[in-house]
């Protein structure tokens, strides 16, 4: 073999090989991280539960936003259900919209818990669970509270909310004394 | 050469057949192990989690209503998406974690074939040379000076 094509596939091999560790290592390295508290939120496209129409995040600037993560066979998001509704009932005429991401889920089953529970916030389907990771979410609920410039403001709540939770962080949000 | 036809048809008969009972009438252990729980990313089989209770819940009702593996598993991935398939579909860009571990095999596979054959011709002219006249193997010049160097010394 002339020594010219043996260098160049000796290089090619090394590079190849150079390759495959670059992408294992940032496979192992590279985790969706949770986004920093007073950042822009990451925008999200998704469809609404009971219709084709499609819910842009960046659309409800100049509103406060309460995101909140969830599932059907979550029991916890059962509980916090009332609350979420409540305080969408209570503030939605102050500029505030609660949005229920649901994911990991059947459209059959989150339907039936949107009626059992008597929503009537909006509810997207992240079907592919593509905001999960946006938004470092790793089990529900989980929530976000995003103030009208479209900043994550207040606490990301990990867990069930409690209304002091809620009523704190719309404060937040909205830009009042908590 | 008919010995070799029958023999080929009736492999291809045991492949195939079980393929086709599968697809058409599939079970609910066989399809675990071809889907992963979308919360734990374990395969279905071994995951515990309530979304793995309710696809299994699902997939039940689905073989007893009739569906094929396929319907079933397009209906999964339609609700949570490709990674919820063990293994990548064949088609697609995901066609390519099918073909490439297969073309990394052959091109292998070619790499030692012609390493060892080069290897092979190169040691041939030293085969070649054979035993000298007196019936021995020749030595290396080299060793040849250095074993008769070394003999010297127990010359009394």
């Amino acid at each position: 073999m002339p020594g010219r094509i043996k260098i160049v596939l000796q290089a090619a091999a090394v590079l190849v090989v150079a390759l495959l560790l670059a992408l294992l290592g940032w496979q192992v390295f590279h985790k969706d991280k949770e986004p920093d508290l007073g950042r822009p939120a990451p925008n999200f496209t998704l469809p609404h539960l009971n219709s084709n129409e499609q819910l842009n995040l960046a659309s409800l600037r100049g509103k406060a936003v309460v995101l909140n993560f969830w599932a059907s066979w979550c029991g916890p998001c059962k509980d916090e259900a009332p609350l979420l509704e409540s305080a969408w009932n209570r503030y939605k005429d102050e500029g505030v919209v609660v949005v229920g991401v649901d994911a990991q889920d059947f459209d059959v089953d989150a339907q039936r818990f949107v009626d059992r529970a008597g929503i009537t916030y909006p509810i997207v389907r992240d079907k592919h669970g593509s905001t999960l990771g946006h938004y470092g979410v790793t089990g529900f609920p989980e929530t976000w509270f995003i103030d009208p410039r479209g900043r994550l403001v207040g606490e990301h709540v990990a867990g069930p909310l409690t209304e002091e939770d809620l009523e704190r962080n719309i404060k937040i949000a909205l830009g009042e004394p908590a | 050469m008919t010995r070799a036809l029958l023999a080929a048809f009736v492999v291809a008969l045991t492949v195939v057949a079980p393929a086709a009972a599968s697809e058409q009438n599939p079970t609910l252990p066989e399809l675990e192990r071809e889907l992963i729980c979308p919360t734990c990313h374990e395969s279905l089989a071994a995951s515990t989690s309530p979304i793995a209770d309710r696809m299994r819940a699902f997939i039940r009702a689905r073989i007893a209503a009739g569906d094929t593996k396929s319907e079933i598993k397009a209906t999964l991935v339609d609700q949570f998406g490709e990674s919820v398939l063990a293994a990548p579909p064949k088609s697609g860009f995901n066609l390519l974690a099918w073909v490439l571990p297969l073309a990394g095999i052959v091109l292998a596979a070619g790499v030692v074939g012609v390493l060892a054959y080069r290897w092979s011709r190169n040691r041939r002219p030293e085969e070649a040379a054979g035993p000298s006249a007196n019936g021995r193997f020749h030595l290396d010049p080299e060793v040849e000076r250095r074993l008769d160097e070394e003999l010297a010394r127990y010359d009394v």
